[in-house]
């Protein structure tokens, strides 16, 4: 597996929020994570960030272990995030979003920026556009955007329809599903279990901070057992 | 020509004198408005800031004055700035390094730091009244008048005269281009625009990779700069006294106010709004109103709103009124 997470147990403080979690992606795969509200979804992505400390667990992006490496020391290696709230510089434009994304970079960022601009042509036109005044599909779609500046091996995404239309989250879907043609591993964590799985090879289903579930995205779709719990029948 | 007469009164005595102050309260409130969108903290040492950068300044033009070294009609103030400035930047970095950091990295609340900045403001405060003691200094040199009130009455024949100071002259370019190349950095430039999006979205810019303690270096050294130059601008049209330093830093927080906190050209144009404010609520209009009304209608009073001693309330009044009914300033900006 290109990334994988391995028995991660942690959270904030003395309370452990996760319990033994494991998580594997490979590149030009999409993985959910899923499971009902207090999981430890977003814990477990912040684990895998580098945003908490863990107790126990092994974290490798091919092959080197990163598990004690900070947030921005992963970012360097290739992991790229977006989280679900305050995911984008509201007072600057479209274009100074995707700059910021390219810090790092040297001057060949300006050829990502096109190629996303490719990838959302909408972002082209609203390039000279303030952030704070686009709709919240457009504002996502900055988000990602600024994320996949960074040319990441791993995005991983925290609920990324969140809030917007069901018409909106499936073009954001659309979107992710082409990030993942250019051989991108994608994490991501969602609400909308049962369109999360539609587009995922896999998913992960997390109970008070446990594996509960795992397996294919059409797998864990025909499961009764989580369609019952978590689908909705 | 009475209506003539009336417009050189109000220019001479409103207008030329706002813009002048106003230019001065501008650059103070850019430097506390980048200071609280960055360091999240209303620095309350700021106008001590500003006094520590003048006594350099002062104490090194008294030198260069004595060996006899002068900038000719210009103020020989202008070559001991950039010391003044370097002064400013170095004990504002050494402040950062041993106070403030540790409250930044302890994530405390805005609150404490607001304290704290509170604490060395007292600090400055002593440190610069040791150097250079309590009284009024004054160390402007070189041609005071561009146009003295009788030249100007003689070449137009107006009963009001128009004097404009060269420090007046001096003060609003040297403002007009701070504030140019400053809009500059911060919109086009790769750090000015790293230093918005970490006021903008703190953690969103540690994960694009920005380096939190540049963008904070960088930010104090703008500052500093800022507050030399207005405090250096401002004790030449005036004197230099540490009080007054100190009591300036009531109209410059209105002004950032006003301007919205966290905006830089909210508060460029937040100091004129407070000065124009402060300048024209206090002036006698007696003479204005001789001139322009008949005979009959002539005022017998000052016709002054509030006397001069009332200066601060005005800001304090345009403090308040913004923050009930426009919190978020006059312009967009953030909310404390």
């Amino acid at each position: 597996m290109f990334f994988s997470a391995l028995n991660l147990t942690g959270g904030y403080g003395s309370v452990d929020i996760i319990h033994s979690c494991s998580f594997e992606v490979n590149k030009g795969e999409i993985v959910s994570i899923l499971g009902p509200n207090g999981a430890g979804k977003s814990t477990a992505m912040k684990a895998m960030l580098g945003m908490l400390t863990l107790s126990k667990g092994e974290i490798e992006i091919d092959g080197k272990d990163i598990s004690k490496l900070n947030t921005q020391n992963r970012v360097k290696l290739g992991i790229s995030f977006v989280p679900q709230t305050k995911n984008v510089f509201t007072e600057m434009t479209v274009q100074e979003n995707l700059e910021m994304g390219g810090f790092l970079r040297d001057s060949s960022y300006l050829e990502t920026i096109e190629e996303i601009f490719e990838l959302f042509p909408i972002l082209n036109e609203k390039k000279n556009q303030i952030v704070g005044e686009l709709s919240g599909g457009q504002r996502q779609q900055v988000a990602i955007g600024r994320a996949l500046m960074t040319k990441p091996s791993v995005l991983m995404l925290d609920e990324p329809t969140a809030g917007v239309s069901p018409i909106v989250m499936d073009e954001l879907f659309e979107h992710i599903l082409k990030i993942k043609e250019k051989n991108v591993a994608i994490l991501m964590v969602e609400q909308n279990a049962r369109q999360a799985l539609k587009v995922s090879d896999r998913g992960y289903v997390l109970v008070m901070g446990e594996n509960k579930y795992s397996g294919s995205g059409k797998d864990l779709l025909n499961d009764p057992e989580v369609r019952r719990s978590f689908l909705g029948g | 020509m009475d209506f003539l007469n009336a417009l050189v009164l109000l220019t001479n005595f409103i207008f030329v004198p706002a813009l002048n102050y106003g230019s001065q309260l501008a650059l103070g409130a850019i430097g506390v408005t980048l200071i609280y969108g960055v360091l999240r903290f209303a620095n309350f040492a700021y106008g001590d800031l500003m006094a520590f950068g003048t006594m350099v300044v002062i104490l090194i033009t008294w030198k260069l004055q004595s060996i006899g070294i002068h900038l000719g009609p210009l103020p020989t103030a202008l070559i001991a700035l950039p010391f003044g400035i370097i002064a400013a930047i170095l004990i504002s970095l050494i402040l950062d390094k041993v106070v403030f950091e540790y409250y930044r990295i302890k994530k405390s609340p805005p609150v404490t730091l607001i304290v704290v900045s509170l604490g060395v403001m007292f600090v400055l405060n002593g440190i610069i009244r040791i150097i250079i003691g309590t009284a009024d200094r004054k160390f402007f040199d070189g041609q005071k008048f561009l146009m003295k009130a009788k030249q100007f009455k003689e070449i137009t024949g107006l009963n009001e005269g128009l004097a404009i100071k060269s420090t007046q002259l001096l003060t609003i370019v040297v403002t007009i281009i701070c504030a140019l190349l400053l809009f500059w950095f911060l919109d086009k430039t790769k750090t000015g625009k790293s230093m918005r999006a970490y006021s903008n979205n703190e953690d969103l810019a540690l994960l694009s990779g920005i380096d939190p303690n540049r963008v904070v270096m960088i930010t104090w050294i703008i500052a500093a700069t800022l507050a030399t130059i207005a405090g250096t601008l401002y004790g030449l049209d005036k004197s230099f006294k540490p009080f007054t330093y100190f009591n300036n830093l009531l109209p410059i927080f209105a002004a950032t106010i006003v301007g919205g906190i966290g905006n830089p050209i909210g508060a460029f144009f937040g100091g004129f709004v407070v000065a124009f404010a402060e300048i024209s609520l206090t002036y006698a209009y007696k003479k204005f109103f001789i001139y322009i009304l008949p005979e009959s209608m002539e005022p017998t009073g000052l016709v002054q709103l509030l006397s001069i001693d009332y200066k601060f309330a005005v800001s304090f009044s345009i403090l308040i009124i913004v923050l009930i009914f426009r919190p978020n300033g006059i312009f967009k900006g953030k909310v404390i």
